[in-house]
Order: C-alpha cells, then structure tokens, then sequence
C-alpha cells in the first residue's frame, strides 16, 4: 500500500444537504447545508451546545439524521463513495494503558492479532503509515506517555491511512500546550497542500481559525454564516455570538 | 510428596483445568480491565445464584445450561443498560446485581435447602469429571478463535468508539459478543472456582500484568504468566495444606500483583 501524497485536484466536492438531527423532541441541528471543495480548509465554531460535536457525529453517521451527504465529481456530477477520516477529541488512555503506537495502528487498522509478535513485513506498513506525519520514531512508544502533539500525529497518520476524502477533527487541540497549537494548525495547513482531501475542523480557538481557516462556518443549530474568515470575523452574527468583532482595519 | 499427588486422578484433573481455566480468565480478564468492566463481571458471577434458582425453579435437570442461559440474558441486559446510561452504569449494575444474588437466594433457601448449594461460594475444582474437563477444553478452543478474530476491535474500541466505527469496525456488536463470552466462561468457571472469587482470578492477573506491560504483547504474555503460575502453586499449596483452592490461588495471584505493583513505582522513578 504505497502512500499516496498529492496535490488536491480540487474536482471533488462535499455537499451536505438539508441535514437535521432531533434528540426526542429537540432538534440538535436544522437544516444544515455546506458546500465543501477538496483541498480546502473549513472550520465550525460557535459556542457550547451548539451542535458542532452533533454535526462531526452526523457526518460519521453515528447519530441518526435526516438530509443527505453528497460526495461528486464537479465536471460531470458522478457521485462517489465518500471515506471519512476521524480525528477524535480524546482517547480514554491513562499513563498505564498497555499498548504502544504500533498496537493502536494494528487494532484499527489491520486484522492481524495485536496481542500475537509482528512481523518485519507488518511493522513496515505501520512505519509506512507513520511516516506522512514523521511520526515513525513514535512506533514503540506506549500511547499513555505520547505527549499532546505526538499523539496528534499519530491519530492523524490513522486518520490519513486510508486516503479519506474527508478529514473531520473534532476539537483535537485541547490538551495541547500553546506552541503544540500552532504546529498543529501548521500542520493542518500542509495535509490540505499535500492530500486530496477536505478538511472539515471543529474548533474553540479563534484566533487560528482566522489566521488558517480557508471557510469558517458559524453554527448555532444551523450554518449562521458559511463564508472567509474575513467575512464572518466582521460579521454581526459573529458579535451576537462571541461578543466582540474585529475592527475592519486589523 | 508430589508424585503422590499426581497418582491421584482427581489431582491431576485439577491441575489440568486449573492450568486451562486460569489463563482463560486472565485473557478475557485483559479486556475486561481495559474496558473498566470489572464492575460488571463482578454482577455476571454472583448472578450464577440467581440462574442457579431459575433452573430449580422450573424444574430443568440440567443446572449448567440454565446458568449459562441466564447469564447470557444476564449479560445482554446489562450491556443494554451499560450503552444508555454511561452515567449511573455502576450504580445500575449494582443494584441489578444486588436484585439477582437476592432472588437467587431467596429461591434457593426455601425450605431451609440453601446448604445444597453453598458449593458454589467457593467451588471445588478437585471434583472435576473428565468431561467436564473436555467442556473447558472446547470453551477454551472457542475463546481462542475469538480473541484473534476480535482482539482489535476490542481494542479499538476502548480507546474511542467513534473512531473505531469511522473505522467500520461493529463496536456494539463486538461489545456485546464479548459480555456474552465473559458471562459464558464465567458460568463454566463458576462451579470450581466459586462465585465470590472468579472475578478476582479474571481482574488480578490483568492488574498485575498493566502494571509492568508497555504494550498488547507484554500485556496478554504476562497475564497469561501470572494465572498459570499462581493457579498451579495455589493448587498444590490447597492440596497440600488442606485449604479450597479458589482462596489459595487468589492469595498467589494477589501476591503477584503487589510485587508488580512495587516494580512499577520503581521503574517510574
């Protein structure tokens, strides 16, 4: 399985149409659509309680919804299979759990039986896996010691192993320090470049979202403002949400 | 000494099951722990009572299969209830538990007849037939062939469901085939080992082994280690000093635990 690094064609779009989620009589989401090109960078925000995690939950089919997904071919509208990878909040890992970064690739990744000894052949397609993110070195270090951005390169890598389309992070920077913040949107910034794939961020930390983000996404139970960072940084649904806009000269 | 006790069948047997039953416990006992599910082996054991009554009760000859039964429904319930409720898990298993041992022992003490049962508190492995020595045989041939098939989507799974369902692995079907093979060898187990200490030989090597394990291999490796030895020393230290073997190998077992327990804080420093 050779690992493909190329640049986005940007053919292939994302639609989401019309989607909704209700949770007994409450509606969660209401009719949320987004329009999302390969190669780009789209970020959700809004506050608590929002629906951001609810709508990564409805994109992975997790929670029932209604509406559709689409995934095509711009030139000639061919629909295609779209592939998810996820990029989770957390793992339930303590500084004791027993597995290393090899078993966690193994066990989602693999079929072989991650308690049996590996084989060289086998380790070599979980370095294979490893290297996009240069996280090769990470191989036998047991997940519960990984620091916050190392164990963010190694869940990118298992979200990328499988060349997605669609790569969905749900607010994957908390617990990361400061400095592991910016490597990280850095690092977002280059799968965008070197993948064919759209990314699709749910996150708290305004200030990257602008300085990376290609679209942000404005939710409160439905898309507010789909647009730049630029636009929606200025907008009044922005204030109304978030309490200050930035002055147009910034 | 010890070539008398291997003249004896009986003794034999015992070491034969022990040396199945232990690692098998400790190997389903792996996922247990990392799944943070002790609580809930803990209530499939004591329900063991309750299948126990519900067999006597509509009158079926074969105990087993009624306690297997049981279990089953037992375990299927309780991972149900496990998937809706994260928050009062515990407090739901007890108190279902509670319920369980409670009925269980109200039918099986009616008329004063509780002492026939009182067996299965601590088990008695040195009464074991030679079928039922080929019944672990096939339990433990059976939980092998899962254990590879599903060990990574376990696994997977106690990390971070979302993610192990992104990855197109059937978490809840696995969840739930994995209580139901618990609850299964734990109702095959129950009888020898007893039901106030089979949860223990599941949890304590598993314990044990996390504390000195960096990843899968070492994890399983030792686990499996630490049951077979304080299963076979416990059952000659039963045999020998005249006390049940179930106490004698969790005492092994715990041993165990505490030694590692110190390696560990060692080794962090």
């Amino acid at each position: 399985m050779a690992r493909k690094v190329i640049a986005p064609c940007g053919f292939h779009c994302i639609k989401i149409n019309n989607l909704s989620v209700t949770v007994g009589k409450q509606a969660i989401l209401e009719d949320v659509n987004l329009h999302i090109h390969c190669g780009t960078f789209t970020a959700v925000i809004g506050h608590n309680g929002a629906g951001k995690s609810t709508l990564i939950k409805a994109i992975l089919g997790e929670v029932p919804s209604e509406g559709d997904i689409e995934f095509k071919l711009k030139k000639d509208g061919a629909s295609l299979d779209l592939k998810i990878g996820y990029v989770p909040q957390h793992l339930a890992i303590d500084k004791d759990t027993p597995m290393s970064v090899q078993d966690m690739i193994i066990s989602y990744g693999f079929k072989y039986p991650v308690f049996l000894p590996v084989s060289k052949k086998l380790r070599e397609k979980v370095l294979e896996i490893l290297a996009p993110l240069n996280a090769e070195d990470l191989i036998d270090k047991t997940i519960g010691t990984l620091s916050g951005g190392e164990l963010q390169r190694v869940l990118l890598s298992l979200a990328l192993m499988d060349a997605p389309n669609l790569l969905l992070l749900d607010e994957p920077v908390s617990g990361v320090d400061a400095g592991g913040v910016e490597k990280f949107y850095k690092l977002i910034d280059e799968l965008k470049m070197h993948h064919d794939l759209a990314i699709i961020l749910v996150s708290h930390d305004l200030e990257y979202v602008r300085k990376y983000a290609d679209k942000v996404v404005l939710l409160d139970k439905t898309v507010l403002l789909a647009d730049t960072p630029g636009v929606v940084f200025r907008s009044k649904e922005f204030e109304n949400m978030f309490g200050t806009k930035e002055e147009s000269d910034v | 000494m010890f070539s008398e006790a291997f003249s004896f069948d009986f003794f034999v047997r015992a070491l034969l099951a022990v040396a199945m039953i232990c690692p098998l416990l400790s190997v389903l006992g792996t996922m247990v722990v990392q799944k943070k599910m002790s609580f809930f082996s803990d209530a499939l054991g004591h329900s063991a009572f309750t299948g126990v009554a519900i067999g006597v009760l509509l009158g079926v000859t074969n105990l087993n299969f009624a306690m297997i039964v049981f279990a089953i429904v037992f375990a299927t319930l309780l991972n149900a209830l496990m998937r809706n409720n994260s928050a009062i898990t515990d407090t739901v298993i007890s108190v279902f538990s509670s319920f369980c041992i409670a009925i269980g022992l109200a039918v099986l003490s009616f008329g004063g007849s509780f002492s026939k049962y009182s067996s299965l508190l601590v088990g008695d492995v040195l009464s074991i037939t030679k079928d039922e020595l080929w019944t672990v045989l096939i339990v433990a041939v059976v939980v092998v062939a899962f254990w590879c098939i599903f060990i990574n989507g376990l696994a997977a799974s106690s990390l971070n469901r979302s993610l192990a369902k992104s990855k197109g692995l059937y978490v809840d079907m696995l969840e739930l085939i994995f209580s139901i093979l618990v609850a299964v060898v734990v109702m095959v187990a129950v009888r020898w080992i007893g039901i106030l200490l089979i949860n223990a030989l599941m949890i304590l090597p598993s314990a044990s082994s996390r504390n000195i394990s960096e990843n899968m291999k070492e994890y399983h490796g030792y686990a499996v280690v630490f049951a077979l030895v304080s299963g076979i020393l416990g059952l000659f230290v039963s045999y020998f000093v005249g006390i049940a073997a179930g106490p004698s190998i969790v005492i092994f077992a715990s041993v165990i635990f505490f030694v590692t327990y110190i390696l560990s804080k060692k080794g962090a420093k």
